[in-house]
């Protein structure tokens, strides 16, 4: 294999694992565009989308699709009670009384799952048959194109939500200013309660996903991908939807990158060097606006 | 300003449970003399939690035996277990609390390396015994050359492991080249990495490349695909069970065919499940005991009946280090620490669930064969067995 | 004036008896070595919580990578013990200037961002650090650096963190520090005022990354062996965690949370399938029950009793 083909196999690698970072930055940029909160916990809520779709699949016998519209709305309802329980009575508290809110549902979260799912590791059944294309020299594989297919369409159903429904134009109106929205009429705590909802639900879809594409899931496989779709939302401008999605893919394929032509190890540090790199030059993130602080 | 009248009861009352559980601490029981008391130093919570918990489970059952058989000299054994959060310096903290405030006489555990040389000075200090159940690292019981009179394995060591996959590659496959892909996150791993690549290439073959990964990861097809691109003989994958299963099958996705290689960290039914029966054909394994063994089938009946699931290796090591101990305790016939380290060190042709053992004085490692496996359609096949070279 | 340093002089008065009480309560072993060992533990976190509430709750620089420094500290004291074979007390400074530096080269680009921006930078950074040591065979990479001499002890670290308070408390309360507050509460207010707002941000992040430093290397010197498994960025989220527990801006919080975080630590120990998720569900409801922390923005001095004996203490 020439470098060439190398180059283009590692970007179908990166393309694929991006957009899962992708599904998860969603939710996390959705969230702090509305209430500025980094939500600690969203890791979490992706692995217990994952744990919901495993045990629809395995105990209930579902299909693919059901099992994941299942894990998506019990999770979606999850996250709304997570934000009704443990982030909505702190709504005027300090920011970062919040944040170490948002850790400790994050441990709860995981430490509730371990109790009660043990913490070995759980094997999905094979739901969708592995296949492997060959693309000219190429090899994309089913579940591969399956995730990327799935991100693709969940996407295209938020962007249609966000921009023409009317709730989707009270998200937006929100996350420009909270406080004007609610003057004009919107009700804030059920468009924050429906954002959680949404965040929830995509980070379930990446759960379920990873789940039958890896074929393995257990209580702390949050962590790091919920860490990363932070950098990936923070890259691409947080709070900006396209910004999360270009965000987590562009993660995915360095990542892939620097693992193929220089070393696994050094993969998490140069992802986020080159974080701090755009922050430096762009603080604001790549999408991100440059607003003047006013005084 | 001033302390509200909630938050200043809040601070009583918790100043007062603080105080109240130091003093309760100092008291220092001292364990009625009717029982023994063996500390467990175990991974219950955090990243190495599944194989800490499941050593545990087979320790918990060679416990359980023990006492129903009558105990030791007609004396219960208590098992005082303590999480060491799959931290070295909690692993401290944890044989520490074991030895100062429950006053165990000797350990059990931890599961991983780095937490028994974290804890084996601790126990040096207080001269207490620990039995480490599944840290293959030679460092563990020797150090500077010198062994540490008070530390112990009951399982075989790496450089047996990596020597022995190596020769099997090289004399048995004709493997001429081999790429490395190696866990950087353990010890384990790394060493192994390295005895494997002198040996093999003592045998004439190449390590044409190495790689890397981090355990947790789930994607690994980056390197994957650059170990594809070398086209070696072998792949040898040194490596835990979790992190081995997805990347054999990644491999066979992205079309390695090549004989993949591995050791006792891939003795688990976790890897076939998560790889899949037919990507695991065409791989090999050391292993610590294989289920046709003296010893090894009546140990998994009772533990499946126990516990309503297979054992793993690492519940069958656990369970090894539960009969040598119980072995010793046996012959020391009471708890004083020295009499417990000398019956250790004096174990000879014991019969636990993985082997028959006999405890090298010299190194404190036990002498025993590491076992060859294959894979195929899923199930266990025997291929060899090798005792430990002089 | 006099009343601060008689107040000064009363704490430490005040300290020091705390420090012999418990001194003897370890040499007559009425404590056992586990609560010794947890002792030094608090210590430990109480250095690393006050260092942190220098630059999250003094200065309002949200810092999320406070382990990173922790290790650089913890690494380059246990090289000059185990390589070197200095002294304690060397490795100790070399740790602080090390990690202090490094907080300087790190912070003087990275404090240009505000708010969570700098928080993910700085995790980022503390990520990058600890990367960076497990790619290092020098230092044993990830398996750990492995023969460290104890040489932390409960004295050490006593001393050490009422030397740390002392420092620390004293910056807070002189013009740099009234400088750093100045830009917590309005960093624009601030410049305009003919604050050097960089220069102080950086200030109070180099001397919180070098006390991190030290509270590394007493941490390294107390185990036997260090891995970069220690300094992630779950372990910043748990100093994080100390300092909002106890009130960002407070030192006595500082003092409290690393406390009592450590303390419900070894109280849970036995139940080690609940203990994370007690742990979890305390710090939920205290932050619903005091989103300011335990002491706010107070002060222990500042407190009735206390003020009742130095005003007493004043009038005389």
């Amino acid at each position: 294999m020439d470098f060439l083909h190398q180059f283009v196999q590692q970007l179908i690698n990166g393309v694929s694992l991006g957009s899962i970072y992708a599904l998860i930055a969603l939710g996390y940029t959705m969230i702090y565009g509305i209430i500025k909160l980094i939500n600690f916990a969203h890791g979490d809520i992706y692995m217990v989308g994952a744990y919901i779709g495993f045990f629809a699949i395995t105990r209930a016998g579902l299909s693919i699709v059901p099992a994941l519209l299942i894990s998506m709305v019990v999770t979606g309802i999850l996250g709304m009670i997570v934000e009704r329980l443990a982030y909505k009575p702190l709504r005027h508290a300090p920011r970062i009384s919040v944040l170490i809110t948002a850790i400790g549902v994050s441990f709860f979260l995981e430490y509730a799952s371990m109790y009660f799912v043990s913490p070995t590791p759980r094997t999905f059944p094979e739901v969708i048959p592995s296949v492997a294309f060959n693309v000219g020299p190429f090899i994309v594989n089913g579940q591969q194109m399956l995730i990327m297919g799935i991100t693709l369409v969940l996407m295209l159903i938020l962007t249609y939500i966000v921009q023409k429904t009317k709730l989707g134009k009270a998200m937006r109106a929100a996350s420009f200013d909270v406080e004007t929205a609610q003057l004009m009429g919107i009700n804030a705590d059920r468009v924050i309660s429906f954002t959680f909802c949404i965040g929830s639900a995509l980070a379930a879809a990446a759960g379920v996903l990873v789940g039958v594409y890896y074929n393995s899931i257990d209580p702390l496989m949050g962590i790091m991908p919920g860490l990363k779709a932070f950098v990936a939302a923070v890259l691409g401008g947080i709070g900006i939807l396209p910004g999360a999605v270009a965000g987590g893919i562009i993660l995915g394929v360095i990542e892939a990158l620097v693992s193929g032509f220089i070393s696994s190890t050094f993969r998490d540090a140069a992802a986020f060097a080159i974080l701090i790199l755009v922050l430096l030059f762009k603080p604001s993130g790549i999408f991100g606006k440059n607003t003047r602080e006013k005084v | 300003m001033f302390f509200s009248k909630k938050l200043r009861l809040a601070s009583a009352v918790l100043g007062v449970a603080m105080l109240s559980t130091v003093f309760a601490g100092c008291g220092g029981d001292s364990g009625s003399s009717d029982e023994f008391k063996v500390g467990a130093n175990i991974e219950m919570t955090g990243n190495q939690a599944n194989y800490g918990n499941a050593g545990l489970e087979g320790l918990r059952l060679a416990i359980k035996e023990a006492n129903e058989a009558g105990g030791i000299n007609g004396k219960q054994i208590k098992l005082v277990e303590a999480d060491n959060k799959s931290e070295s310096a909690e692993a401290v903290n944890a044989a520490t609390k074991l030895i100062s405030d429950d006053g165990v006489k000797v350990i059990v555990g931890p599961a991983v390396t780095a937490n028994v040389i974290a804890e084996s000075q601790v126990a040096t200090d207080n001269k207490v015994p620990v039995i480490a159940f599944a840290a293959t690292n030679p460092d563990v019981t020797v150090e500077n050359g010198a062994v540490k009179p008070y530390i112990f394995r009951s399982c075989f060591i790496d450089p047996q492991q990596g020597t022995v996959m190596a020769q099997f590659a090289s004399k048995e496959l004709k493997a001429k080249t081999a790429v490395m892909y190696i866990d950087s996150s353990s010890d384990y791993s790394k060493s192994l990495g390295k005895v494997f690549q002198e040996t093999f290439e003592a045998a004439g073959g190449k390590v044409v490349m190495q790689e890397s990964f981090l355990a947790k990861d789930q994607d690994f097809k980056a390197a994957l695909t650059k170990i594809k691109a070398a086209n070696a003989d072998v792949i040898f994958i040194p490596a835990y069970y979790e992190e081995v299963g997805k990347i054999v099958k990644q491999a066979r996705e992205i079309g390695i065919t090549a004989t993949m290689l591995g050791t006792d960290g891939w003795d688990d039914p976790k890897v076939a499940d998560i790889a899949g029966a037919s990507a695991l054909n065409n791989t090999y394994f050391s292993t610590h005991y294989f289920a046709e063994d003296p010893g090894a089938k009546s140990f998994i009946d009772s533990f499946t009946k126990e516990y309503g699931h297979a054992p793993n290796v690492f519940a069958a090591l656990g369970y090894d280090a539960g009969k040598l101990l119980v072995d010793a305790l046996k012959r020391a016939g009471s708890d004083d620490p020295e009499a417990i380290r000398k019956a250790i060190e004096e174990t000879k042709d014991l019969q636990v669930a993985t082997a028959k053992v006999t405890m090298d004085p010299a190194t404190h490692n036990p002498i025993k064969d590491a076992i060859i496996i294959e894979n195929v359609d899923g199930k266990y096949v025997f291929k060899s067995r090798i005792a430990p070279s002089k | 004036m006099n009343l601060l340093r008689k107040n000064d002089l009363i704490m430490l008065g005040l300290s020091l008896v705390i420090f012999a009480i418990l001194q003897v309560l370890i040499t007559t072993k009425v404590l056992t070595s586990f609560w010794e060992l947890n002792l030094i533990i608090i210590g430990i976190n109480v250095i690393m919580a006050v260092s942190l509430n220098l630059i999250n709750g003094y200065t309002g620089q949200f810092s999320l990578g406070h382990a990173g420094f922790m290790a650089v500290g913890a690494y380059t004291g246990v090289v000059m013990t185990t390589f070197f074979h200095l002294p304690f007390i060397v490795a100790i400074i070399a740790g602080a200037v090390l990690a202090g530096l490094l907080g300087f080269l790190i912070g003087l680009p990275t404090l240009r961002l505000r708010g969570d921006y700098l928080a993910i930078a700085t995790l980022g950074l503390g990520e990058i650090i600890r990367i960076v040591i497990m790619n290092l065979d020098y230092v044993g990479g990830a398996a750990g650096f492995k023969g460290i001499t104890h040489h932390t002890n409960f004295a050490w670290v006593f001393l050490i963190m009422l030397f740390t308070l002392f420092v620390i408390k004293n910056f807070v309360n002189s013009s740099h520090g009234r400088a750093c507050i100045a830009i917590r509460e309005n960093e624009i207010a601030a410049e305009a005022m003919g604050i050097n707002t960089t220069k102080y941000k950086v200030m109070a992040f180099t001397i919180g990354a070098a006390f991190a430093g030290v509270a590394g290397c007493l941490f390294g010197h107390n185990f036997y062996i260090i891995s970069p498994g220690s300094f992630t960025f779950l372990a910043s989220f748990n100093y994080l965690i100390m300092v909002v527990m106890g009130g960002l801006g407070s030192i006595t919080g500082s003092i409290a949370g690393a406390f009592v975080v450590t303390f419900i630590s070894a109280v849970l120990a036995p139940w080690p399938e609940f203990r994370m998720i007690i742990y979890a569900l305390a710090l939920i409801l205290l932050m619903f029950y005091r989103p300011q922390g335990l002491f706010g923005y107070m002060e222990v001095t500042s407190m009735g009793i206390f003020r009742r004996i130095f005003k007493r203490g004043h009038e005389s």
